[in-house]
Formats: C-alpha cells, structure tokens, sequence
C-alpha cells in the first residue's frame, strides 16, 4: 500500500532527526500520538502536534508516559496507527504497557531518543543506554523489534519501517534514537507519497461469528478487528486462549508464550537490517549502530590506513539480533570489537553469538559524548595485535 | 469412582441443570459471554448486581451494542469487561482510563464506559483519573467501591472508611479517606452520582443518564463485599451489608459532595450529586482549531486506517 499524501511533506529539507521522525510517522499513516514531554525526545511531538490539526491527526499531551504508553493501545484497537514518544526515565515508566501490547498483539510504536542514564542522568546528551531495557525490560519473556537510526534521513525511513513491521508483526516496535541523531540537522529527502510502502493494518476477512481474536493467523500473526464493528472481541492483559479469553493454566500459557516468540524469531531474516563496509577481507569486525557508528566508520578507516584489516558491520535492526550473521562473521574474522555507548550491552550478544571463538572487545563509555575516533582505533589496534 | 466424588458429580449436575433452567429464562443472555459463566465473583458480592443493571440501562438508553466498548483495569471488579458481550478491554491495573481515552479519541464514534473497581480506579489510577476528568474526555466512569482491595486479599483502599479493618490495617485504618464524588467533582466532571447495590432501579437509571450524557461522568456504585471488607468488619453475609444500605443510605437532591464522606455507623449520601454543561475533549479541539487556524484546520472526525 502507498502513502496516503496528505502525511507526506515531499521534498529536500534541511532537517534534525527528531522532525524526520515526526515526518516518518506522518507519511506512515499515524494519525494518534500520545506523549509526555521529556528531552530531548520533545521535539518529535512539538512538531506532530503543529501538524496534526492540518491533516486530521489528534494529539494529546497525557498527564505521565504510563498513560501514554497505554493509550496508544488503546487508540490501535480503535483503528489507528499509534506512536509515543520518550527518553530513558519515559521509558522505563513505560515498561509495563510494553508487555500488554505484546501480550494483546498491539502494534504500536515507542520511539525512544536515549540520553545518559541512570536516573536523571544527562537529559541534554546522548547514550545507548537503554537497548537492553528495550529487550528485557517489561516483566515476562517476549520478542519485540528495535531500529536505531544513524542519522536525520534513517530517523525518516526507519519510523516508516517501525509502524510497517508493527503492523506485520502485531507487536510493539521501537525507534531507538539518540540523543545525537535526534538533534543533528542533515540533508532529509522525503519522497512522494506514491514512493512510500506502508503496511497496512491486516483486517480479518471472516464473519464475526467465525472469528476468533487469536485463531485467524497467517505467519503466525493474528488478524485484527477494529472496535466497534460487531466482532465483539475480548482483548486481556492476562494468558488466553484463541478466543481471547483468560486461560490459567501451564499448556494455554506455553502455547501463547511460544507464539509471541516464534511469531518474532521464525521471520528473523525479514526484520533484519545490516550495514556493511570492508567486511569481504575483514580480519577485525568493528560492530555498531545509532550514532556511535558514525565513528566507527572514522575509526575503521584510520585503522585500515595503519594496516589493519578492519571492517563495519551496523546494525539496523537490533532486535531481534542478527546472531546468524555474527556466528558466521566468527567462522572468518579474528576479533570482534563493538562500540557503544554504554557499560557493555550489545557487546554481550556479540560475545555471546562469537562463543569463545574469537575475542570481543567493548569500546565503551559511559554516554554523554560520542567515542573518539582515537579511542576505536586503539580498541583495534588493541585486538589486532 | 469414590462415594464423595459420585456426590460432587451429583451436585455439579444439578447445578448445571440449575444453570441451565436459569439459561432458558434470562433476557439478558444475549449480552453476555455466556460461555464464561459462571463468573468469579463470591456470593453476596455487588458487582453482578451493578452488570445486571448495566446491561439493563444499556437497552434503556437505545445506544448500539456494537458500538459500545467496555474497559476495565484489574481487581473483582476489573473482570467486568470478560462477561460482557461487546468489545470489551481487560487492561493493566490502574490504566483503564487511559486506555480509554486513547480508544474513544481514535474512534469518536464508540461509546467507551470504563467499569473498574475504587482501588483500580482512585488509587493506582488516580492521575489518570483526575486529567481525564479535567479534559472532559467524553467516557463513562463505573466505579464499583467495596471499601477494599479484594482480588489481592483485603488490603486497605484509598476508599477504606476510617477505623475498619483490612488484611494491612489489622489494627484499624487511620488515613483520612478519599470522598470520591467531592474529588470528582473538583475534577471537572460533567455529571456525579453515587447508589448503593440496594438501589437497583436508581443505579440504573443514573447509567442511563451518563450514557446519555457527553462528556466524562463518574457514578459509584457503592458494593458490598462479605469475604474480604464485611467478614472482618461486622458484616458477615453479603445481605448485612445490603441492610446497612437500606437503613444508612439517604437520598439527597442535588447533594453537596462534601457530605459524601464515609463515617463508619453513620448516614450514606446517596443520589446525583452533578449534573452540568461543559464542552468534551474533542468538541473544545475542534472548536478551538477552528477558530484559530480556519482553513488550514483539518477537521478530526478520528483517527482510524
């Protein structure tokens, strides 16, 4: 399905990643956006709430993120596509509704511009601090699926990807932004509208009396209802069964649990997204994502220019992780070094999918600032050698 | 087969029987997931008694059953939206209003009533409570007060009346309580109404009311509860408490919310207490975009794909 135009901004702009985010989720069909103001993620929605009233959009400003974050649900079973908008303290707030939209089948998204943390932390600049939060952090086992965009243009096409693979999947998606990439103002081109795919919300087919909320699957993946057309569906928090109705025992809880899962883990090869540069002669695989990426590529290079066959690899899509990729790159590399913005996060998956083979290094820091190029260089030099 | 498991299975069949003869007999069948009866509730619990006149005030009101959506948070009373017939939201605790509010903002043609218990509602719920009241969001708010947290085991609620005992208070409770039509009401909301279960024809002609009225309504349905509040505070069948109604509760017109409060041994307000015009969420958006951006304004009429 195309764009519908009256979201889309076409044209060349001159843009920070937190307007390209707005305009993403514009020209993907989002007509409902609840938020609370938290920086430096504030920006996405001052500028949804200028445009919405012009297209026929409403947003609403929610007295905390926990009532935004469930609001969304509840505006997707309503019938529309639905966003909030965050940084780290938001989302941990939030951690709870992500679990009932994953539970519900509710696709929604979460866009989290991330500051440092913990706590407080630093709201005015950057960390990658929240991405195991984004795996782990509601309660219960689950899968959902994370982008972290590197700069104001991927901040437009990655937020059209989130509502499309919310959409295919049924589950919550997250943008996961940084500070950064949020406020750096680049080159954005949005195409027109007749250029954009956007999934649309899969409809059953079946008759009210023939359907049940969780029986109609294709790919795993239920078919929806909209609230108010005679379905007259039962949607619950708690474990059910196909007809949506809480089921408490160990075999309905497997069966669901085991669905949520697969439903994410059978179709990893469609959400995957990577990047990669010099990796064909690779000996060091410099891993990356979000802004942090942006110097490692410096880093990769000067490290190539001291003889060293150094290599990027970025990830697009973080979860659900690339790990075939990664066991294969530990089948021919010889080092692994991977730069973030945090204590050591993704540097454990790495280490994880590598198995011992290989050694993996962090280079890491604390948030706050983005590495130095010096500072990867050295972490390959260091495994290099 | 055991002696003791032949009688089980006897009385399982009788009961069934009974169900069934109930089954054939009651007109509100095709409002209900029949096919999860029998519910959970405990025998002399209120909260079947307010579904009941629920139901009922819903054909009273002529709204389209298909239209109506039911949310609830969690507790005794959050299982509401699970018998019901209809799209029906069984949320996180505390968050039913919130859900709501995005529900009924997407599609404004649904008629959204949230249909939770006093701790889901007023405690853990109590924001959203307070700002979806101050919007006028325009939602039906079923507050269903049994003075307790009940589904967790009897803990005190912001609605425990002074000097009772609950499951965390076993010495008696000694906050201040909250007097929920007077809080309300300093909220903004449109119309305040409180019943007791004993006042089954009231109760149901004040749903009719809020369905019928736009903007956010609030009426509490005060409900016994004989396992967890009466059991422990003189009250030991559902019926003691259903007495204590009858003889405490008075009808007031147009009652100050102020003496809404609950003394233990003392007199129940019953009746409506507000009734009033104030433009909803979405009627005040409208008409203020209107009148600020004109022709750039691109009416809402809701969000859905």
């Amino acid at each position: 399905m195309k764009a519908d135009p009256i979201g889309v901004n076409s044209g060349t702009y001159f843009m920070d990643g937190d307007s390209a985010c707005c305009e993403g989720a514009l020209a993907a069909g989002c007509r409902f956006v609840a938020g609370y103001p938290i920086t430096p993620s504030t920006e996405v929605v001052e500028l949804i709430a200028r445009r919405f009233p012009k297209i026929g959009g409403v947003f609403i400003q929610m007295e905390d993120e926990i009532a935004s974050s469930i609001a969304i649900s509840g505006a997707a079973w309503g019938g529309a596509k639905t966003m909030t908008v965050t940084s780290g303290p938001g989302f941990s707030l939030m951690m709870e509704h992500i679990g009932y939209a994953v539970m519900t089948e509710t696709p929604c998204v979460f866009v989290n511009v991330q500051r440092g943390g913990p706590s407080t932390g630093l709201p005015t600049m950057p960390g990658q601090q929240d991405m195991m939060q984004a795996r782990w952090g509601s309660h219960g086992d689950y899968e959902v699926i994370a982008l972290a965009p590197n700069s104001p243009q991927e901040c437009f096409d990655l937020t059209i990807q989130c509502f499309n693979l919310a959409e295919r999947y049924r589950v919550p998606v997250f943008l996961m932004m940084d500070e950064c990439v949020g406020h750096m103002t680049e080159k954005v081109v949005i195409p027109p509208a007749d250029e954009i795919e956007v999934e649309p919300r899969h409809y059953t087919d079946l008759k009210p009396e023939d359907y049940y909320p969780y029986k109609d699957l294709e790919n795993q993946v239920p078919k929806m209802i909209k609230a108010g057309d005679g379905y007259f569906v039962h949607i619950t928090g708690l474990t059910h069964d196909e007809r949506g109705y809480p089921a408490m025992n160990a075999d309905a809880h497997q069966k669901l649990v085991n669905r949520l899962i697969d439903k994410i883990r059978d179709h990893v090869d469609d959400i995957v997204l990577l990047e990669e540069d010099g990796m064909d002669d690779a000996e060091v695989a410099v891993i990356s994502y979000g802004i942090s990426s942006r110097v490692a590529s410096r880093g990769v290079r000067l490290a190539r220019e001291k003889g060293v066959k150094a290599g990027q690899l970025r990830l697009i899509s973080v979860w659900p992780f690339p790990e075939k990729k990664i066991r294969e790159l530990a089948q021919r590399v010889k080092a692994f070094v991977v730069v973030e913005m945090n204590k050591g996060q993704i540097v454990r998956e790495v280490e994880r999918c590598a198995g011992g083979r290989v050694p993996t290094a962090g280079a890491l820091n604390a948030g706050g600032a983005v590495h130095k190029p010096e500072e990867i260089l050295n972490t390959i030099m260091g495994v290099a050698s | 087969m055991t002696d003791s498991a032949v009688v089980e299975e006897k009385i399982a069949g009788e009961v069934c029987a009974a169900a069934e003869d109930a089954r054939l007999t009651n007109e509100l069948e095709p409002y209900l997931r029949m096919d999860r009866i029998p519910h959970i509730w405990c025998s002399g619990c209120g909260i079947g008694t307010a579904v009941n006149a629920f139901v009922r005030a819903v054909i009273d009101s002529k709204i389209e059953w298909k239209k109506l959506c039911v949310v609830s948070g969690i507790g005794c009373t959050g299982r509401v939206a699970g018998y019901l017939k209809l799209d029906s939201f069984h949320t996180t605790h505390g968050r039913a209003i919130p859900f709501a509010t995005g529900l009924k903002l997407a599609n404004p043609q649904l008629n959204v009533v949230v249909f939770s218990g006093d701790g889901d509602l007023t405690a853990i719920g109590g924001n959203h409570l307070v700002h979806a009241a101050r919007r006028n969001i325009d939602l039906k708010v079923i507050c269903v007060n049994n003075f307790i947290y009940s589904m967790t085991g009897g803990q005190a609620a912001p609605t425990t009346p002074k000097g009772t005992i609950a499951s965390t208070t076993p010495y008696g409770f000694f906050e201040n309580q909250l007097n929920l039509p007077q809080f309300v009401e300093a909220c903004g909301a449109v119309y305040v109404a409180r019943w007791t279960t004993f006042h089954v024809r009231q109760m149901r002609k004040a749903m009719v009311e809020c369905l019928n009225k736009k903007g956010f309504t609030f009426l509490e349905i005060i409900s016994p509860c004989p396992t967890l509040y009466g059991r422990r505070n003189n009250y030991r069948a559902g019926l003691d408490e259903m007495k204590m109604f009858k003889e405490k509760s008075e009808i007031k017109k147009d009652a100050d919310v102020r003496d809404a409060v609950m003394i233990p041994g003392e007199k129940i307000v019953v009746g409506k207490f507000i009734d009033r015009e104030r433009p909803s969420f979405l009627d005040a958006m409208d008409e203020h975009y209107r009148e600020v951006l004109k022709d750039a304004y691109h009416p809402y009429t809701g969000a859905m794909i």
